[in-house]
């Protein structure tokens, strides 16, 4: 038999489940994903970092571990919680479980809980601090000595500690084609997700990717394109490093922002963010552009959201969810930046949102001249 | 709006989902809507669901008629399946849509004829660059021996614009290719079908679409079949969301989705089928080689809503039909409330947080020698849907939801069990389904019914109890490892059980991978009621979780649930009066959507009286099961383990509540066979007793009720054994009926004729219920009558009689029947009406009954008709002359498939009024009187409806078993004007002129003299087989001899029929074996050509004199005008 682990929660719950992945405690803020697929994504996805992430599909693993879909070098959640993970995958691709793939990184998970029963109580209380134990009295003295998630910056626990060139252009389908020097787009690494890189790389963009304390001056000095504001965990308020030197960048180049980043540009614009009561994570939510009223279906992964009543002159908002109104876009009048609150470049979720990349091309282009 | 006509396979239940659901969706836009179905047993078709209800034919002619005098500003096609679009193209090229200015909604017709025409969808899938696996289009038989040469074997045939696949086929052999393709281009209505690269063993993925005019698209779920490629998506077992795709592989096909339902320009629902490379271990064996970069293709493309759609619907709680509703009109999915959340919008894709499964219920419990191999054509009459939280627990709730009598995943056909190790290798089941079939003797080393058929699942569950690995099973079924891995743990926890001790944690463990009571005692050799009682001391209840759309995300306001074993509830006990309504389970022949329009009365019923209603059903398809159907919602297998836990859950945690009443009478035998054993776990029984039930079920004991009453019925009795069963034919006299007890839709009923039949009989029915006795009662010919009635335990009412037209021995379900019973006289009526008040308030019915009657004695034909010549036979042919005894054949305390039928003729809504008697109020306080209720100045005929083209090797003809699996009625002012009606909507009708092949049965020569002079008199050409020739030219008349003898020179039988020279066959039978084998193939080929064929001789003179009374003569009108007096 399987040991048994508990997923004790901030509010007392303990909810009773067994371990797989690694042997040990993970302590994190508990928060739910709901997407169907793309569990592996999830896991490597660097804004996950501290968290403790329920899927609320409950059989997990059914594909194994591939050697692909991988969103950044490592494992970033704190902890894994489901229904039911799946020790015999079926697929061409898979590599190993995903029982080994934890294990192997040191990441513990439980499996066998009532996940719905915790995605209900984190709709209903708000998301929370919750630890994955062996026991549930142990597991919530080790809750009351562990520091709240929001306390944290854990960009500079996942952003890169050297700057780093992403493969060469690679021909790609983008607006590129005919142009006489690829455009050359600098990302700022807050927590990124490869596949942002390869959407870029895929439209025949020179990528570099750059750490999150990168100055102003030194991205300047690149003379880039354009600069990627990537997306990454945590609250933008703990930020004000990353979001000065992005204050610093606005107008001089040309700036996209996602997730994180963009509610790095809003409050380098001198906008409020906020948290959200459980966030948004998953693959379905509904937004609408502005401009022609348009939906589109998008991915999603935050805890904050940027206060559509604090926006400076100048900045308006683009694009809301449909869900809750919360502000998922902004374009600036006169400064060449936009942003989005959703992730354009999907993995996991839906692909509808890759014309973004385009946008940015666009833009990129429009202030080369 | 176009309904879709009959319940046929491939076309069922789920358009009157649809089509209601569309109805409300327009109504709540302030849309007045026209609708026209020829279905009567469909909600969408009852007063208050449309504004304009007509219940007439689907012809582009009465079409045209209710265009005229309606003038709608639009047509909304797509909610009527592939009979609503064909409609649309009909009436777009007869210029009818152009004519009067109607604007075709939702799918343009372009693009109706585009994903059906393969040529235009070959070249719009390469214009959006989506790949199709190399196929071609031909019109000739010559042209597809050519291609198929060209392209090589084996070949997919795909026949263009058909329903369920129809007439298609995988053809692997030369002579395969030649009878398929044969067949397929007789089923294309354009003569067309398309060969196509075999892709048999990849992957099967689905995806429901959905975009509005303003071009948002969104997907509303995927699903994954299980059976590979090869088999009809209708005839695979189905999970939603898909199980064994990457994200990538997720997002790759759904973005090719939103690909082709924009290039299509759909503003609805779409439904877009994909081929995906298979797992590396299936992939070797088709000889594939793996790659990377999943490659894919697209199948097919349904631009509309389909029944894939409504599973999906029901899957998600993603209402997609009243979504399309909306968007045909206009409305942006972001304007569209999604009623599930109540906040959110029909613009999002649902997410869910738990595995749906789907399993088709096929027909072979009825037709055991018919072809069960299961194929690119549909057989499956129904599905039931099941929800859970993992794989294993939906799958093993599934084989309980398809009541195929208390069949678990633990079921093993006794003949496999002849030698377990020595399964062959190649094969399944061979083409005569003798490896399945029940009463097949058993052979050394039977074989595992392993390909793609019925058994499947059966089979690999019995091969992986035998220790086949899971790579050797990959190899023969070419399921996804995945698949067979699950159904494996299964399989090992079943060894736990049987060796080990029941402990609590592995009570728990087995119920969390949906181990039913039952099969847990099997396993620890215990009563189910003892772990039952196991499972209340431990604590271990199932727990009910909300189907929501969005994984529990936001709160939800619908009360849609499944069972699961896990830590929360969240259906607490529904405060207030509630009951039950126990639904009808998946749709089969003999248990059709009749029952859930029942079952959806009785819940609206209980609402209007301040009741809170509770469905408990399993068929996705159904009205029964939308979520705003009843107050509350359990999508649930129909047995009496769930039902006793949803009525515990009901009564609340600490169980001391009082349980919920249940009502048994609307879900056929489903939900009555439920009556017992809920009453004997103390759980009350809304209505008639379950003594009353009992009485009139039980063979004895009515025997008994009724003599009491000195009310007559054919002698007969009940016998569990050979002899005593000669014994009683002896006493009574052959011809005699014989059939097992309990029974719904005549199931496994025969007429014999002499000794050896009635063993060859027994011999079969004793393997079908060991524990029921079998029936023996005499043969009575005569004409039958049948009356539904309410009674309230003082007074009766009964809203019509129906006559049929066929004579006794065919089933009432595939007979047709006449409304009001025009050939009666007045004392038959009033037996008929004594009677049956006496039987209900003697056996203390309270709610419905329904009575079957045999008139004997007089002409066992009435013609409705009769002009002179026609009614030359047997003298008074009107019943008054002869003496006639009204005998009681059955009584069935319970709704009947006629309901919807009597319902829509008397205007009496008969289920809803018995569910208030049921409740307690009296007929007259509703302000109903007793007895017959005023006959309507109309006549309804109710004509039955056949799928037999799709079921391969089946015989056809009408008999005691019923066939049939839906119904159309034909209403108006006169007789001859309904009958012309239902012909027509039944596809029954003769034209003059055309050929007319007989084979008349010697006993039925002499009465088949006035209907040949009829054809004769309407300048049909006269085809005939050896016997009938002679007697035709001794008539004096033209006839054109054929041989039946098919190996004897041409033209035979089949060849006038192939030819098309013959437009209807007449073809009756005896019951004796050896004609029956002579007349299959004549009835086998007019099937396939899709002509009438008549088996009675009755049917076939109804038409006729149909035919000769001149059929256009009929008036178009809406219920309520034919209802409304003058």
């Amino acid at each position: 038999m399987p040991n048994e682990a508990y997923l004790v929660l901030e509010d007392g719950s303990a909810h009773r489940g067994y371990w797989f992945g690694a042997a040990g405690d993970a302590v994190g803020e508990v928060v739910f994903n709901t997407t169907m697929t793309g569990y592996q994504e999830v896991l490597t996805d660097p804004s996950y970092a501290g968290q403790l992430v329920t899927l609320t599909y409950p059989l997990v693993g059914n594909y194994g571990i591939n050697g692909v879909d991988f969103e950044s070098r490592r494992i970033q959640v704190s902890g894994l919680i489901v229904r039911e993970h799946c020790d015999t995958p079926s697929h061409g691709s898979s590599e190993r479980t995903i029982h080994e793939f934890l294990e192997s990184q040191g990441i513990p998970g439980i499996s066998g809980v009532d996940t719905r029963a915790i995605t209900r109580r984190l709709r209903s209380q708000g998301v929370m601090m919750g630890v994955i134990a062996a026991d549930p009295g142990v597991g919530l003295a080790r809750l009351e000595g562990a520091p709240s998630y929001d306390d944290l910056d854990h960009v500079r626990s996942v952003t890169t500690a050297e700057g780093y060139d992403w493969g060469r252009a690679v021909g790609g389908d983008g607006a590129q084609n005919g142009a006489e020097r690829p455009l050359r787009v600098l990302v700022t690494d807050c927590g990124l997700k490869y596949n942002i890189l390869r959407e870029l790389t895929r439209r025949g963009c020179e990528v570099r990717v750059v750490p999150a304390d990168t100055t102003a001056e030194e991205l300047l000095s690149l003379e880039p394109s354009g600069v990627l504001l990537s997306p990454g965990p945590g609250d933008p308020k703990l930020l004000d490093y990353v979001v000065e030197n992005a204050r610093r960048i606005l107008g001089r180049t040309p700036v996209m922002g996602i997730c994180l980043g963009h509610q790095i540009v809003a409050r380098a614009l001198g906008a409020e963010t906020f948290k959200l009561k459980f966030g948004h994570r998953g693959g379905n939510h509904p937004v609408r552009d502005l401009s022609d009223g348009r939906v589109y279906i998008t991915a999603q992964n935050h805890g904050y959201a940027v206060r559509a009543d604090s926006l400076p002159p100048g900045l308006d908002v683009s694009h809301i969810n449909l869900n809750d109104d919360t502000v998922e876009g902004l374009t600036h009048r006169e400064l060449p930046v936009f942003t989005i609150q959703y992730h354009s470049e999907a993995s996991p979720g839906p692909r509808d949102n890759e014309y973004l990349f385009d946008r940015f091309l666009r833009m990129m282009e429009d202030f080369r001249g | 709006m176009i309904g879709s006509g009959p319940i046929v396979i491939g076309q069922a239940a789920e358009f009157d989902y649809a089509g209601t659901q569309a109805c409300k969706a327009l109504r709540e836009e302030g849309v007045e809507t026209v609708l026209v179905n020829s279905n009567p047993a469909t909600i969408m078709t009852d007063q208050g669901i449309a504004d304009h209800v007509y219940i007439e034919p689907l012809t582009v002619e009465v079409l045209e008629r209710i265009i005229e005098r309606e003038r709608p500003d639009g047509l909304l096609p797509t909610l009527g399946g592939q009979t609503g679009l064909n409609l649309a193209v009909d009436l777009a090229d007869a210029g009818v849509l152009e004519r009067y200015d109607v604007r075709l909604l939702g799918t343009p017709l372009e693009t109706i004829r585009r994903s059906e025409d393969r040529d235009f969808f070959r070249t719009f899938l390469h214009e959006i660059g989506e790949p199709e696996p190399e196929n071609i289009s031909v019109n000739s038989m010559a042209e597809a021996r050519e291609a198929a040469a060209r392209m090589g074997l084996p070949l997919v045939i795909r026949p263009a614009y058909t329903l369920g696949g129809s007439g298609g086929g995988i053809a692997t052999t030369e002579e395969e290719l030649e009878a398929i393709a044969q067949s397929g281009l007789a089923a294309s209505p354009i003569s067309q079908i398309l060969l196509e690269r075999s892709l048999v063993g990849w992957k099967e993925i689905e995806y429901e679409v959905v975009r509005d005019g303003a071009d948002n698209c969104i997907t509303v779920c995927n699903m994954e079949n299980l059976d590979p490629m090869g088999v009809h998506t209708g005839d695979s077992i189905v999970v939603a969301p898909s199980q064994t795709l990457t994200d990538k592989e997720y997002q790759m096909l759904r973005t090719a989705s939103l690909k082709i339902i924009r290039g299509l320009g759909i503003e609805g629902g779409c439904n877009v089928q994909f081929a995906l490379q298979p797992h590396p271990s299936v992939a070797e064996v088709i000889g594939l080689e793996w790659r990377e970069d999943s490659p894919y293709y697209v199948i097919e493309v349904n631009p509309r809503v389909s029944r894939s759609s409504a599973l999906a619907s029901k899957a998600t709680g993603y209402p997609i039909a009243r979504v399309a509703a909306k968007i045909a009109v206009g409305r942006r999915l972001d304007e569209i409330d999604n009623a599930v959340t109540g906040r959110t919008k029909a613009a999002f894709e649902p997410a869910l947080d738990y595995c749906v499964i789907k399993i088709p219920r096929w027909p072979f419990d009825k037709f055991p020698h018919g072809d069960r191999r299961t194929t690119t054509q549909m057989k499956a009459t129904g599905e039931i849907m099941v929800i859970d939280r993992s794989f294993e627990a939906a799958i093993q709730k599934g084989a309980r939801s398809l009541e195929l009598g208390g069949r678990t995943l633990l079921w093993e056909d006794p003949a496999w069990r002849a030698d377990p190790l020595s399964a062959g290798r190649d094969g399944g089941v061979s083409a005569a389904g003798d490896g399945v079939a029940g009463d097949a003797p058993a052979r050394g080393g039977v074989e595992l019914p392993l390909g793609p058929n019925d058994m499947r699942l059966w089979g690999i569950m019995a091969a992986l109890r035998r220790g086949w690995s899971v790579g050797q099973l990959v190899e023969r079924t070419l399921f996804e490892p995945w698949f067979i891995i699950a159904l494996g743990r299964i399989v090992k926890m079943e060894r736990r059980l049987l060796a080990e001790e029941l402990t609590p944690d592995l009570l728990y463990q087995s119920k969390r991978l949906g181990f039913s009571d039952v099969q847990i005692g099997t396993l620890a050799d215990m009563l189910p009621e003892q772990v039952r009682n196991l499972r209340r001391q431990w604590g271990f209840r199932p727990v009910y979780k909300t189907v929501d759309t969005c994984a529990a995300e936001f709160d939800a306001v619908t009360p849609y649930y499944y069972s699961t074993y896990d830590e929360e509830n969240e259906a607490p006990p529904l405060e207030g009066e509630k009951a039950l309504v126990i639904g009808s389970g998946p749709i089969r022949i003999g248990q059709g959507i009749e029952f859930d329009y029942c079952s959806v009365h009785a819940a609206i019923a209980l609402s209007e009286a301040g009741v809170r209603s509770i469905m408990v059903n399993s068929n996705p398809e159904t009205v029964s099961t939308d979520f705003d159907s009843s107050d509350r919602l359990y999508f649930e297998p129909l047995d009496e383990e769930s039902v006793r836990d949803i009525i515990e859950n009901e009564m609340g945690d600490n169980g001391d509540g009082r349980p919920p009443a249940a009502l048994v009478q609307f879900g056929g035998q489903t939900a009555i066979d439920l009556s017992q054993s809920l009453s004997q776990a103390g759980m009350p029984i809304l209505g008639s007793s379950a003594e009353a039930i009992d009485i009139a079920s039980d063979r004895h004991k009515f025997e008994d009720f009724l003599s009491s009453l000195g009310i007559p019925q054919p002698p007969g009795a009940a016998v569990t054994s050979v002899g005593e069963a000669l014994q009683v034919a002896q006493t009574i006299g052959y011809p005699a009926v014989v059939r097992p007890s309990y029974v719904l839709g005549g199931r496994a009923m025969e007429i014999v004729q002499n000794a050896t039949e009635l063993i060859r009989y027994l011999t079969a029915a004793t393997e079908m219920s060991p524990d029921k006795p079998v029936l023996i009662d005499r043969y009575m010919e005569g004409k039958e009558c049948e009356v539904d009635a309410i009674c309230d335990g003082e007074g009766i009412l009964i809203p019509g009689v129906m006559e049929h037209v066929e004579r006794a021995g065919v089933h009432s379900g595939d007979s047709m029947a006449i409304y009001p019973g025009l050939n009666l006289t007045e004392s038959e009526v009033d037996t008929i009406v004594d009677y049956t008040s006496r039987i209900g308030l003697a056996l203390g019915v309270r709610g419905l009954m329904n009575v079957q009657f045999v008139i004997h004695g007089g002409a066992a034909y009435r013609s409705p008709m009769s002009p002179p010549s026609m009614s030359d036979q047997a003298g008074a042919s009107q019943g008054g002359g002869g003496a006639t005894t009204v005998y009681v054949l059955e009584v069935n305390p319970r709704g009947s498939r006629t309901i919807p039928f009597i319902s829509k003729v008397t205007g009496v809504p008969v289920a809803r009024l018995a569910t208030r008697v049921m409740l307690g109020h009296t007929l007259a306080e509703e302000g109903y009187p007793t007895g017959l209720w005023p006959r309507q100045g109309l006549v309804g005929v109710k004509a039955p409806v056949f799928s037999m083209a799709k079921l391969v090797g089946v015989d056809w003809h009408l008999g005691p078993e019923m066939k049939s699996t839906g119904e159309v009625m034909g209403i108006d002012r006169d007789f001859p004007a309904a009958l012309t009606k239902a012909l027509l909507a039944a596809r029954l009708n003769l034209r003059e002129g055309i050929g007319v092949l007989l084979s008349i049965a010697d006993q039925h020569k002499a009465e088949a003299v006035a209907l040949i002079q009829g054809l004769n008199r309407a300048g049909c050409r006269l085809y005939a087989t050896e016997g009938t020739a002679a007697m035709i030219e001794a008539m004096g008349l033209p006839v054109i001899m054929t041989t039946k003898k098919l190996s004897e020179g041409h033209p035979n039988v089949v060849d006038v029929i192939n030819d098309g020279s013959v437009g209807a066959v007449i073809n009756t039978i005896t019951g004796v074996s050896a004609v029956l084998r002579d007349g299959f193939h004549i009835r086998r080929a007019a099937v396939e050509r899709q002509i009438p064929c008549f088996t009675s001789l009755d049917t076939a003179r109804a038409a006729v004199e149909s035919m000769l009374a001149g059929h256009s003569a009929y008036r178009i009108g809406t219920t309520r005008d034919y209802l409304s007096r003058g």
